[in-house]
């Protein structure tokens, strides 16, 4: 069922990584994704890597939730990894036809993955632990400086709220429409790619059409009590930073610093 | 012969994930040709989860479904072929519309049924006949149509496929009360003139007792009862334990005897109760 993908959803609770600040997460969140790229050697990747695992396992949310949340892009890493291992350069370990593996290769394609699959659970433990209204209003805040460019940065979080609002509801009512033109006998998964694309017209439409008709419901009702943009607008819930940003911001700082330092120390031995 | 029969299906949601949901448990139940039957029961009983299962959009996690005593996922590649058997109305079908023209979105289910040109324009327009639309309006864009035209259309369009058994679910839900009333004597009149099977689900239990031949009640995904609608009105009280609300007449009929008026507690009909509390007062 289309309404079975859960994405970005958030998962209530009171850890560590829950009473973070949404602002100090989204900023630790880029450091972090910054330094995982700056991992030249085996080591660094490894300190992140448990670096990582010690934030899953502060956050307090089953291990399970972390591996379904990858489940959606599990084929695309494994592709990403498949093409790395035939791109290495060197020695032939295995040779078929065209394709060689080399133990650069098989390097890379680890080195690849892991990669992948580091980034990807860390976006999941701040989605995990971060509410959706929060996380869109520290971005909000974060994005305040661009207001200076006439970037109407109010209005773009605004709009995320509402999108990551209604991606369940959208899925939700696709999974209805679908069924409602199977019952007049659509077949929507057979076929050849243009019959296919053709067969989902009646899917898409009504869609499209509920998707309007609601964004003006909603902007109607935004209006009836009064929105009007960001100006002067005050907060119900006020976000701010504490110890407990203060701690986390050091631990990084720490892992991040032996990154650098390793990266110096040892090389990789396949560049 | 029954026309539909279930044994003991069970459907649960989700399964083998965190928000595993069981909808239906053990639901054992046969419906006769030419029968109307009423599906009624609290929201969340799983109404709209037995219906999907019984055209197959939803497969049983346990248990068979028998069309003309054929279970109907013996082959699943010809599930199609079931679902023109058995037609299905979705709750606020109107959001199903999609085509340039009315005519158009009635006929796509007899087009995906292989009909052919002539049969389609009958079918079409005899459908658009048993739910009052208009010749000229066949030609409007259903998106030009108002709430109720649009649900009718919607209807149309499945009436239009000629299924053996026509489920309908909350058809009337959110129309005014003079389009709910024009509504269900149209199906009604569909049932008495095609002679065949209709299923409707509602929570109306005004609706429900004036039409249906028997009633299934559904409570907490099983079955509580399946009877005639006499005998099942006439259980007032333990319909109330499952958060069922008998129709006002009945309730008023029930209270007139209990305060030692000899009528009949089962009048399902304001005019025969009427006719009930002449009769005793003469
Ligand atoms: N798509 C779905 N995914 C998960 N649970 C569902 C879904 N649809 C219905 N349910 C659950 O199954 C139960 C029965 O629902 P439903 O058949 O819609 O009841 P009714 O039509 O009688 O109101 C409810 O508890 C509902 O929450
Ligand atoms: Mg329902």
């Amino acid at each position: 069922m289309v309404s079975d993908i859960t994405l970005g959803q958030y998962l209530p609770g009171s850890s560590f990584i829950h009473r973070m600040d949404a602002r100090a997460k989204i900023l630790l969140l880029i450091t972090y994704i910054v330094f995982i790229f700056l991992c030249s050697n085996a080591i660094s990747l490894l300190l992140v890597a448990l670096f990582t695992l010690f934030i899953v396992l502060f956050t307090r949310i089953s291990f399970m939730k972390y591996l379904k949340s990858m489940r959606v892009i599990l084929f695309v890493v494994l592709l990403t990894g498949i093409i790395n291992l035939f791109y290495g350069s060197g020695e032939p370990l295995v040779e078929w036809w065209i394709f060689k593996v080399t133990a650069a290769g098989i390097y890379n394609a680890v080195y690849v993955i892991v990669r992948i699959a580091l980034l990807m659970m860390i976006s999941a433990a701040l989605t995990f632990t971060t509410s959706p209204s929060d996380l869109t209003d520290a971005m909000e805040r974060l994005m305040k400086p661009l207001a200076i460019i006439h970037l109407p940065v109010h209005e773009i979080a605004m709009m995320m709220t509402i999108a990551l609002r209604f991606i369940p509801v959208l899925l939700e009512e696709t999974d209805k429409i679908m069924n409602a033109q199977k019952a007049r006998g659509a077949d929507l998964d057979s076929g050849n790619l243009i019959n296919r694309v053709r067969a989902l017209l009646p899917v898409l439409i009504p869609l499209f059409i509920s998707s309007f008709r609601r964004a003006g419901d909603l902007a109607m009702a935004m209006e009836c009590r009064c929105y009007n943009g960001g100006n002067n607008r005050t907060r119900m819930k006020v976000l701010h930073f504490s110890s407990v940003d203060l701690i986390a911001a050091i631990v990084s700082l720490l892992v991040f610093s032996s990154v650098i330092v390793s990266n110096i120390m040892f090389k990789n031995p396949f560049v | 012969m029954s026309l539909i029969r279930a044994e003991n299906i069970r459907f649960v949601y989700g399964e083998g994930t965190p928000f595993e949901k069981v909808a239906l448990d053990d639901l054992s139940f046969e419906i006769n040709e030419g029968e109307l039957i009423g599906i009624i029961g609290h929201t969340g009983s799983g109404k709209s989860t037995l219906v999907q299962l019984l055209n197959g959009l939803l497969k049983p996690t346990s248990g068979k479904i028998y069309l003309n005593d054929k279970n109907i996922w013996e082959n699943p590649k010809k599930i199609r072929n079931i679902r023109f058997k058995v037609g299905m109305v979705f709750q606020y079908p109107e959001y199903q519309l999609f085509e340039e023209t009315v005519y158009k979105d009635i006929a796509f289910g007899p087009k995906n049924m292989g009909m052919t040109d002539e049969d389609i324009d009958k079918a079409v327009r005899s459908a658009a006949g048993f739910v009052g639309l208009r010749d000229d309006q066949l030609d409007n864009s259903p998106f030009d149509l108002s709430g109720g035209e649009k649900r009718r259309a919607a209807i149309a369009g499945v009436i239009a496929m000629d299924p053996d058994v026509l489920i309908l679910d909350e058809p009337a839900a959110g129309l005014d009360p003079l389009g709910r009333d024009a509504l269900l004597s149209q199906i009604v009149d569909y049932h008495k003139t095609r002679n065949n099977t209709v299923l409707l689900v509602s929570h109306s239990m005004e609706d429900i007792a004036r039409i249906a031949d028997r009633i299934l009640v559904m409570s907490k995904g099983r079955k509580y009862m399946l009877d005639s609608t006499r005998n099942v009105f006439s259980k007032g009280r333990e319909l109330e334990t499952i958060g069922l609300r008998v129709p006002q007449i009945t309730k008023i009929m029930m209270m007139l005897r209990d305060r030692g008026m000899n009528v009949d507690p089962t009048a399902l009909t304001v005019e025969r109760g009427f006719n009930e509390i002449v009769n005793y007062l003469s």
